[in-house]
């Protein structure tokens, strides 16, 4: 799904969060909001996501106005920093939250919610841990169930804040490589948050570099490399 | 490291064992000295005439009337208080608006005024030389010296209980697993039955035993707007005192030990119900 955003602006009180940004995510592409914590990156996703109202601008999905659309009816996968699953439910019922929170009518039965959770388990490795709590699984793990339970809804696009900003390094490389196939297997237009440019360059087509609730420069990791537009880019890439 | 042989059961604590122990009766004396010893008192003294004397003074009219009225009030103010408590706390740690601090303090107020003033101010407020009180018995509605008055009382002096254990639990929590029950598809509401709610339940549970002990205990407040009319404003905790102050000793002491009886059923309700759910408990706790 394509994604335009044009002139969102959104304001905390007295602070501005976004300043007017402007920016167009081709479908099925990979991105990377890359910026220095406090630029606005998760204020942008969570717009995206429906999660907060901008105070001005305009969101369209495929050229449809989405900008005062419900949360519930956007069917965006969205993992969130600290992943938020639920505590008291097993992987299994987390995963199947979705599915089991639809109308009745468009309701899949329970054999078919069951082997669709078991389909996620699997393409997330993670067979086996259907009956556990979130609290007896590691970092790597709630991130991917994390990222199972967002894919459950069968979602339009993929939202992710800092999905490897709590991970060690050596999970976070494991993890980044499993976030790249998952999108190249589904094919999802995908946008994740991160303050690690090495990150975003390794693992994005397109990547976004924040500062100030501004929108630095726009565009494919060796362009922003080899010709960044301003000294802010510049020097945030060379770190 | 390796030739250093730690004996199977080295406490981690330093603390000499003389002072542990010492600090463990201390602590058990006074358990047993400020809880225990009253509480055995009361049934020692509801059981002097022994228990048919004890189980015939509680059948008593009177008595009877005062257990059921105690019943009915904690039956009515428990749910209600639950409900604004739920509500208030949801409130407080989810949104932000103006005058939040101010909310937060007003929540407090049962606790730091005497409930002999919250029940002055009931009756100032709704007796018969107010307007509001004047105007209510003229349509043949009382307030102060029947159920209502009790019950506004009782409210007012337990409205703390379930907010108060609430709020930093959810504070706590923050707002995430509900956003990604929204995320997920679900509607408010079905956010709130399967993730807030499930979330909250322990300090739920806890506050509304609190609060429940509260509502059947009651004196101060209840005593001033309730007028104490025999057989028909009198709680529980009301009745013994009017009971003791008339020298029945035996009828007194059996309802203040029926009176403390269901205070230590709710208390077992809550360890069955954690020893129950141990397992879950402990998954749940925290990531
Ligand atoms: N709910 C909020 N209330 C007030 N200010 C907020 C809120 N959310 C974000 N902000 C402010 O907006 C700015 C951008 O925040 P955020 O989008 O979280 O940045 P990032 O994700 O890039 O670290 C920050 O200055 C932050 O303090
Ligand atoms: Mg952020």
């Amino acid at each position: 799904m394509n994604i335009d955003i044009e002139d969102l602006t959104k304001t905390f009180g007295a602070q501005t969060a976004l300043h007017p940004v402007s920016l167009t995510i081709p479908s099925g592409a990979l991105v990377a909001l890359l910026g220095p914590s406090g630029s606005g990156k998760t204020t942008l996703l969570r717009i995206l996501g429906g999660l907060e109202i901008p105070s001005a601008g305009r969101v369209r999905f495929d050229g449809q106005d989405a900008t005062g659309l419900r949360v519930q009816d956007r069917r965006a996968g969205f993992v969130f920093q600290h992943y938020a699953l639920f505590r008291h439910m097993t992987v299994f019922e987390n995963i199947a939250y979705g599915l089991r929170a639809r109308p009745r009518r468009s309701r899949p039965t329970r054999a078919e919610i069951d082997r669709r959770v078991h389909r996620l388990l699997d393409l997330i490795q993670l067979p086996d841990i259907g009956p556990r709590y979130p609290s007896q699984l590691s970092g790597g793990q709630r991130q991917r169930v994390a990222l199972a339970r967002a894919l459950a809804i069968d979602p339009r696009m993929l939202l992710l804040d800092e999905p490897f900003g709590a991970l060690d390094a050596k999970v976070r490389k494991e993890l980044r490589q499993g976030l790249r196939e998952i999108h190249d297997s589904t094919g999802l237009t995908t946008v994740f948050v991160t303050h690690d440019q090495d990150e975003a360059m390794e693992l994005a087509d397109v990547v976004v570099v924040m500062s100030m609730g501004r929108i630095e420069q726009v565009g494919p990791p060796a362009e922003l490399r080899s010709r960044p537009t301003s000294r802010f880019v510049e020097t945030f890439l060379a770190r | 490291m390796s030739d250093v042989v730690h004996p199977a059961h080295t406490p981690v604590t330093t603390e000499p064992r003389t002072v542990r122990l010492l600090v463990i009766l201390l602590v058990l004396s006074l358990v047993a000295v400020l809880l225990l010893a009253p509480l055995a008192a009361v049934f020692t003294e509801a059981l002097a005439d022994g228990l048919p004397a004890a189980l015939q003074a509680l059948t008593q009219p009177d008595a009877r009337s005062a257990i059921v009225l105690t019943l009915l009030v904690a039956a009515i103010t428990v749910p209600l208080n639950a409900a604004v408590g739920i509500a208030a706390a949801w409130a407080i740690a989810r949104f932000d608006f103006r005058g939040k601090a101010f909310v937060v303090t007003l929540i407090d107020l049962p606790f730091s005024v005497s409930p002999v003033v919250a029940g002055l101010a009931l009756v100032l407020l709704f007796g018969s030389n107010s307007t509001v009180g004047g105007w209510l018995i003229a349509h043949d509605m009382r307030i102060v010296f029947a159920l209502p008055g009790i019950i506004l009382a009782t409210l007012f002096v337990t409205f703390p209980f379930v907010a108060r254990e609430l709020i930093p639990v959810m504070l706590e929590q923050g707002r995430a697993e509900e956003e990604a029950a929204l995320t997920l598809g679900a509607s408010g509401w079905r956010a709130f039955r399967t993730v807030t709610l499930p979330n909250i339940r322990w300090a739920l549970l806890y506050g509304v035993l609190l609060c429940n002990a509260r509502a059947m205990g009651e004196f101060g407040a209840v005593a001033v707007v309730s007028g104490k009319i025999r057989g028909e404003t009198t709680t529980m905790p009301i009745m013994v005192e009017m009971l003791y102050n008339e020298y029945l000793a035996t009828a007194a002491f059996s309802l203040a030990a029926a009176l403390a009886l269901l205070a230590l059923v709710t208390l077992a309700l809550k360890s069955l119900l954690e020893w129950r759910h141990a397992d879950v408990l402990a998954a749940t706790r925290r990531h």
